[in-house]
């Protein structure tokens, strides 16, 4: 019986640790971020390698999906005769919710997976050390670019996946079943706000840092070879996956 | 020089370090000995402040390195040179790259005088004209030769060296060797080697400790550890198992 309490009472110490060690490694991040000399060159290449490189993925998914948005929504509001809606519909779905969280989704994916990766690759191979052992802060050289990268690169996305996939509307909507062009485009300046536009921004740069903290501290805290690696490298998938759709509640409670 | 006092540490309930002390003097070259799985390495890398003891002191001319934080920590560290088994060479940058990098980020020296320095220690440990290479795309002797010269371009008052030969054949173990001796003579660090090449260590020590159980069994010059009473001090140094229990 006390085992079983034992048990319970180490598993709720754990997570209250892995907690404290997150915050503490967010804040250490946040720190060196606003700490001089900002590594310019690395904040670059991030954004290259975070933002740059993740455009065609972008492109091609909000394409697509606008285009089933087009096409489902169509069906849905034919029912009620009201096909003229079509355009703001799928923008609002986009911008609201759709463009902000699979953008999201996607970067985690393609960039999330591979910063774990690296950084993970780094910490066993002890070059992670051998920077402190330099009197060099990791955060300032790995932490810190990818930070910044995220903040500048996950909202620029989302407004990608937005316009594109509004356009992948139009494209079924208009060209292939035949609304017409400036019924798609005025209901759209008629019912999307810059408040709409603004809360989309918000929550890409908040799942920017949601997918930086758990793939960075993932990455930073792997050990045990090639096998914690490849678990860091799913751990940090899997829970910024899950904490993107639990946050995107919660602030979704919070815009609407 | 270096005085470590009382050091213990424990991992995940496992006691590795026992209360370990012992006195590194200024360019001696002082070596630890001790069986797989003893706690060099993080007797090491304790030295440097990147594990923190559960207990107990590292002084380096009177800073507790186990004390400080922060820029006082990076501070201390500037003392010091660390030379990490793998090399822990950064595997996105070529060779050159790498020997340059503390140049780049820690002095003020401009492009061209850090090239010319870079190339020069590249040169030192016979690898010129190497630079351009990828680690992944040369040996591990090599790597160890790269990682000593990125090493010695911060030209440190105390290098730490773990394991420096694991992987190596004689050769180059013997060059290796060399290498620490040469570059103690030539930058007059002073130097701490964590090793398992046995004799071969002796033979560039001044004064050995061996680790064992989490204490330092005992410390010595190579002479008098290599006819230490301690049956396990011989029974290490002889190369000799206390049976297949033991294995």
């Amino acid at each position: 019986m006390l085992s079983i309490f034992q048990r319970m009472g180490r598993a709720v110490l754990d997570a209250l640790r892995g907690m404290g060690r997150m915050g503490t490694f967010f804040a250490t991040s946040l720190y060196w971020t606003v700490k001089p000399p900002l590594k310019f060159g690395r904040v670059l290449r991030q954004i290259s390698f975070i933002g740059s490189k993740s455009i065609p993925l972008i492109v091609l998914t909000g394409g697509f999906t606008g285009m089933i948005l087009g096409l489902q929504v169509y069906y849905t509001l034919r029912k009620f005769g009201a096909e003229a809606y079509l355009g703001p519909a799928v923008a609002l779905s986009l911008i609201r919710e759709l463009g902000p969280v699979l953008s999201a989704l996607m970067i985690t994916g393609r960039a999330g997976s591979a910063i774990a990766a690296e950084i993970g690759i780094m910490r066993i191979s002890e070059q992670v050390d051998a920077l402190e052992s330099m009197s060099l802060s990791p955060f300032r050289y790995l932490m810190t670019p990818n930070l910044i990268a995220s903040l500048f690169s996950f909202p620029l996305l989302g407004a990608i996946f937005n316009v594109v996939g509004i356009y992948g509307g139009y494209i079924v909507g208009v060209r292939l079943l035949g609304l017409s062009s400036g019924t798609y485009f005025s209901g759209i300046q008629d019912f999307v706000e810059m408040g709409d536009v603004t809360d989309s921004l918000i929550k890409s740069a908040c799942f920017g840092i949601i997918v930086f903290l758990v793939c960075c501290y993932q990455g930073y805290y792997t050990r045990h070879g090639a096998e914690g690696v490849s678990r860091a490298t799913t751990t940090a998938v899997v829970m910024a996956s899950t904490l993107i759709l639990v946050w995107d509640y919660f602030l979704n409670s919070v815009m609407i | 020089m270096i005085d470590v006092v009382g050091l213990h540490k424990s991992f995940n309930g496992q006691e590795v370090l026992k209360g370990v002390g012992f006195r590194v003097e200024k360019g001696e070259v002082f070596t630890v000995i001790g069986g797989s799985g003893q706690g060099k390495s993080v007797l090491l890398k304790h030295l440097l402040g990147l594990i923190k003891p559960d207990k107990g002191h590292v002084y380096v001319d009177g800073t507790d390195i186990a004390a400080v934080t922060g820029e006082e920590l990076y501070k201390a560290r500037d003392r010091f040179g660390y030379l990490f088994q793998g090399g822990a060479l950064f595997d996105s940058m070529t060779i050159f790259d790498n020997v340059a990098f503390p140049l780049q980020e820690k002095t003020k020296m401009k492009a061209a005088e850090i090239k010319d320095r870079a190339e020069a220690e590249l040169a030192k440990v016979g690898l010129s004209g190497m630079g351009h290479k990828f680690p992944a795309e040369v040996s591990g002797g090599m790597k160890k030769r790269a990682a000593f010269a990125r090493v010695l371009v911060m030209n440190p008052e105390i290098v730490l060296f773990d394991e420096p030969t694991t992987g190596l054949d004689p050769v180059l173990v013997d060059s290796v060797h060399r290498l620490i001796v040469w570059g103690r003579e030539n930058y007059g660090y002073t130097a701490v080697v964590v090793s398992h090449e046995i004799p071969e260590i002796f033979d560039i020590s001044d004064r050995v400790g061996m680790l064992d159980g989490g204490v330092m069994l005992q410390v010595g010059t190579p002479g008098e550890i290599k006819g230490s009473d301690n049956p396990r001090v011989r029974r290490f140094v002889r190369g000799e198992s206390e049976g297949a229990a033991q294995f």
